[in-house]
């Protein structure tokens, strides 16, 4: 196959945190092409300007569903300023690193999650205009 | 002990237990240069000669019209290379096709290049080429078709027959060779009846060791050597033999032959059970490629839509069954297969495709152990995908 995982992304792999649907969601978005091979949907339940709960969906690699599960582990509880911040590194070490030619699936990782963030944000933005 | 299912045979084979056991001598016992005139030298020389005799035969060849390579990608580049040079006072147009292995591909690219003309036959959705098409590209200039018999990845079996005719009536010389690394062993081979100036064989893909391959040149074809050096041998390929890797390719040739329809009917029993259930266990599915007889033996190759290929290459690899796909996400290049692009499968299912390449090893109880792991990956990697949620909401 070419490319060589370590253990972590391994374990995030097989067993991945946080997949599924939430029913209740603030928001969720679509980042990716499967046309790439690779896309993520994210759903996050935001609560007093902290990620509540988050889930993610993957149509993608190995190295794409453990970034995800990786990404949405790191992103559980903190602000969203905070959780804004998470780069496509911070995922990578939080993989023990990742083969440089799926560095990608780091950055469409913590793209989907900015994206959501901004999202979010937009909505809540539009609705404050209304009142 | 933990189950394993090998079906990845279109990349590399076992090694038959008894081409290891002939190959051992010619390490500790018989280890004189094949050159060399003494007792050991003329064991070596001898045993390079029967291993040629026995692939000859197998092919309906001369053994001298055997020469041997570090393997099928040395073998196709002296192929085609060595052809090209050698006649391009003639002409300097090629024509092979969109879906022929790498170790071609790459060589007419370099030829192109060196000012070298090369067309590209089309396949249709099932992989084979279009003889009418082939005649329309013929030109005064051709020198050389080039075009493999069975697919690496897809199973197609080209008419090389015909291709052979049309090319031997033509009132020039056109050279033909063909790839026939997919199909040694597992299809009939008749260098005669198919009118062939050149054809690639591989060992390792016939349960003989890596490293050695071999190229079926006919007398008189006029074609230059690629590598260059001391000539031991053969004036084609310098350098000294692989003396055991030759004689385990001449034994695993052997055995394959000895007993080829029943080895070939196993496979295709296996083929078409593994085919039929998976196309009985899991929807929406595709599979690649034609079915029946104009199918290679050992080929089944499906996508599984909405997933993508490594995820399920590696939770089969997690449960002890090896395959591989034609993903781009597993590939270096990130492209998805050319092989699955030249058929018309678009990017996002080729993503999606695993080959199942089977073996005579292979056994019944390899297909069902398959076919009770692949349904649970499949629907596994389905919960997680966004493509099949939305594809249950709209239905």
């Amino acid at each position: 196959m070419g490319i060589r995982y370590n253990k972590k992304v391994m374990e995030h792999f097989m067993n991945p945190k946080n997949v599924g649907t939430l029913e209740d969601a603030d928001t969720v978005i679509e980042e990716g092409n499967p046309v790439c091979g690779d896309m993520l949907r994210m759903y996050l339940k935001i609560e007093e300007g902290k990620i509540k709960d988050i889930k993610f969906l993957s149509f993608g690699c190995a190295a794409n569903i453990a970034t995800a599960s990786v990404i949405t582990e790191l992103a559980k509880g903190r602000t969203l300023e905070e959780a804004k911040k998470i780069t496509m590194k911070e995922v990578a070490e939080n993989l023990d690193n990742l083969p440089r030619i799926k560095m990608h699936c780091a950055a469409l990782a913590a793209k989907a999650l900015q994206k959501a963030i901004e999202e979010y944000r937009e909505s809540e933005e539009a609705k404050e205009d209304k009142e | 002990m933990k189950k394993m299912v090998y079906m990845d045979n279109e990349r590399s084979t076992m090694v038959a237990k008894e081409v290891i056991d002939v190959m051992i001598s010619y390490f500790d016992k018989y280890y004189g240069h094949p050159a060399s005139i003494h007792g050991l030298g003329e064991q070596a020389h001898d045993a390079i000669d029967e291993s040629a005799e026995t692939i000859a035969h197998s092919i309906n060849a001369k053994y001298n019209e055997i020469v041997f390579t570090s393997g099928g990608t040395e073998a196709n580049d002296l192929a085609i290379r060595g052809i090209a040079y050698a006649n391009k006072d003639k002409g300097k147009h090629i024509i092979t096709s969109k879906i022929e292995h790498p170790s071609i591909m790459r060589i007419t690219e370099q030829l192109s290049k060196q000012g070298f003309e090369i067309d590209y036959l089309n396949v249709d959705e099932k992989g084979f080429i279009n003889i009418e098409q082939l005649k329309q590209l013929i030109r005064d200039e051709t020198i050389l078709v080039s075009i493999m018999h069975a697919n690496h990845e897809i199973g197609a079996i080209q008419p090389i027959k015909e291709i052979g005719e049309l090319l031997k009536d033509q009132k020039h010389k056109i050279h033909f060779h063909v790839d026939g690394q997919a199909s040694y062993t597992r299809l009939p081979i008749d260098v005669q009846e198919f009118n062939l100036d050149a054809l690639t064989l591989s060992a390792h893909k016939i349960h003989g060791p890596k490293g050695i391959g071999a190229i079926y040149s006919r007398e008189k074809t006029k074609i230059d050597p690629i590598l260059l050096g001391y000539v031991s041998l053969s004036r084609l390929r310098p350098g000294t033999e692989n003396v055991p890797g030759i004689v385990g390719f001449g034994k695993a040739a052997e055995i394959a032959f000895k007993n080829f329809s029943e080895y070939v009917t196993h496979m295709k029993n296996l083929r078409d059970e593994l085919l039929e259930g998976i196309e009985n266990a899991i929807p929406e599915i595709l599979l690649h490629g034609p079915r029946g007889d104009k199918r290679s033996p050992s080929n089944v190759n499906f996508s599984f839509k909405y997933i993508e290929g490594e995820a399920i290459m590696m939770y089969l690899n997690m449960n002890g069954v090896y395959v591989s796909t034609g993903s781009a996400c597993a590939s270096r290049k990130l492209e998805p297969s050319h092989v699955l692009s030249a058929i018309g499968i678009p990017p996002e299912i080729a993503h999606g495709s695993i080959l199942f390449a089977l073996s005579r090893y292979n056994k019944k109880e390899d297909v069902d152990y398959v076919l009770e792991v692949l349904p649970r990956v499949v629907n596994q990697l389905r919960n997680m995908s966004p493509l099949w949620h939305k594809m249950q909401e709209r239905s």
